[in-house]
């Protein structure tokens, strides 16, 4: 286990011990990126993987928050604790903003196993994806049954929520064209499954017809190179897993219901689960798990080495200077950067040497 | 261009309890703590204090602005400030009250561990200073 602070090693034992104001705080550090954090998820990271993630992403206004709440309900009435993270990327990057879900989460209010947190962009991009996965994995070792991931699926402050669940629910609402087109861009292709909410008025039935034409001509061999749900890593087969790269074996069904009233939500509830049990019983779920911890690999070595990068830019007078004296014809980018690099790289090599020669010993 | 830096923000939930149904003061408060880079919660009308203290410990807010005009904040706030102390958030919490509270009032919510109570003639900056320079120094 990572070292741990005095103060985050006391923090990590509250949380364990499902004190929900350690919760909060750990997500907290997590979010403002305190000194310590990374520590702090390290030591939990072993404590992940029991719970349900689910992501209900679409459109502002199409009743995600208002759902979620009547989802969250059911969850409670089987005895299951929930966690929610509501994400609000549309927030602008600078300066402050009034996040709202909250409000139609009110059904299950004063219960303390619902747990309810609300995030903004606070000018991350990248960075609030790797916020919400991350406050995932506190609810996650904090033991939360449930955990709901909202987050608006449109523009491209979109949250990466395939990084994060292991089922996505697409939101739409009848008669929308805008949505239709939200999903010709491309969100049709991280739907595990679609919900027509709003389903009490009247266009509902040609959304779903339109909604289950599209799906079918995605999941027809004649649409050409499909990657199949969750998938632009389109990886070569792995039999070792199982993860084929495609979900052949899943047609996302599409569902209807009135997030006000709570009908159709059970049918929700049902779906998600016959999802996640195809997700075990196809070995797709150990695939998928393996493709986040890449992506979380990867950008978490983009980060650093970045930071390393910037370190050296700032040895050399910072990037102003650098970019001044390119800007002068005195040097040019290329020069500039093989020299900030070259002593990276020859670090690398030369740690990169002793460790073979270690081993040869 | 790192995404790795602290990242702090202020963070702030704005509740309205009691059953009086006007939140108008809520919403400008909220609004102008946004403009002022505050990261605000709004958890809309009618909030029983156990969802108010649900809210802010969950969210783990620096500021708690409570808007209260029904009268019945000499019962409401406390059990508030209570909530929180069961949960070992009111320490770490800067609690503001607004709305009409008579003056003979004030001294026994201030006892109670309210932070600042703003009246209607409060101007936003004010509070939005004061906020400025209170909140967030754990
Ligand atoms: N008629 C109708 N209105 C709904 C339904 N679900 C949500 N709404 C309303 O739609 C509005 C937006 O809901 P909200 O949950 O905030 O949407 P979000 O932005 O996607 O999270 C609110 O006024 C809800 O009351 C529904 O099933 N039927
Ligand atoms: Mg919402």
């Amino acid at each position: 286990m990572a070292d741990l602070s005095e103060a985050n090693a006391r923090l990590y034992e509250s949380l364990l011990e499902g004190d929900h104001a350690a919760l909060a705080r750990v997500i907290t550090k997590i979010e403002n990126r305190t000194p310590g954090y990374r520590e702090l998820l390290a030591a939990l990271h072993a404590e992940t993987g029991s719970a349900s993630v689910v992501g209900v992403t679409g459109s502002p206004g199409t009743g995600k928050s208002t759902l979620v709440d009547s989802l969250t309900k059911q969850y409670r009435e089987a005895g299951e604790t929930v966690g929610v993270i509501a994400v609000d990327p549309s927030s602008p990057y600078t300066g402050g903003s009034v996040l709202g879900d909250r409000i139609r989460m009110g059904s299950t209010a004063g219960d303390m196993d619902v747990f309810v947190r609300s995030m903004s962009a606070r000018g991350r991009l990248g960075g609030l994806s790797m916020a919400t996965a991350d406050a995932v994995k506190a609810l996650d070792a904090f033991g939360k049954d449930r955990i709901i991931v909202e987050t608006v699926g449109a523009g491209q402050n979109e949250v990466d929520i395939v990084e994060t669940a292991e089922t996505v629910a697409v939101v739409v609402q009848p008669g929308s064209g805008d949505d239709i087109q939200l999903l010709k861009a491309g969100i049709l292709e991280i739907g595990d499954l679609f919900v027509v909410n709003k389903a009490d008025k009247d266009e509902t039935a040609g959304t779903v017809a339109d909604l289950e034409t599209m799906i079918h001509m995605d999941a027809s061999p004649t649409a050409g190179l499909s990657t199949g749900h969750h998938g632009p890593s389109a990886a070569e087969p792995d039999p070792e897993d199982g993860d084929t790269g495609d979900d052949s074996g899943w047609t996302p069904p599409v569902i209807e219901t009135v997030a006000t009233t709570g009908e159709g939500v059970d049918d929700l509830r049902a779906a998600l689960d016959d999802h996640q049990q195809y997700l075990v019983d196809s070995g797709e779920a150990a695939g998928r798990r393996r493709r986040q911890a890449e992506t979380e690999i990867r950008r978490l070595l983009r980060t650093d080495l970045g930071e390393l990068a910037e370190g050296v830019l700032d040895r050399r007078g910072g990037i102003e200077a650098v970019a001044s004296q390119v800007a002068r014809r005195e040097t040019d980018p290329y020069t500039v950067v093989e020299e900030l690099v070259d002593p990276l790289e020859s670090a690398v090599e030369e740690s990169l040497a002793a460790e073979s020669e270690a081993s040869e010993k | 261009m790192s995404t790795d830096h602290a990242q702090r923000a202020t963070r702030c939930l704005v509740a309205k309890v009691g059953l009086d149904g006007h939140d108008r003061g809520a919403h400008v408060i909220a609004r102008a703590f946004r403009d002022a880079g505050f990261e605000v919660i709004y958890s809309g009308l009618h909030r029983a204090p156990e969802e108010i203290v649900q809210a802010a410990v969950q969210e783990d807010v620096d500021v708690l602005g409570i808007s209260i005009l029904s009268g019945a904040h000499n019962t409401l706030i406390p059990k508030v400030i209570e909530g929180l102390q069961s949960y070992d958030a009111f320490e770490d919490t800067l609690i503001l009250v607004g709305g009409i509270i008579p003056e003979e009032d004030k001294p026994q919510l201030e006892e109670a561990g309210v932070d600042a109570i703003f009246g209607p003639g409060t101007s936003i900056e004010a509070t939005v200073e004061f906020v400025r320079e209170h909140a967030g120094s754990e």
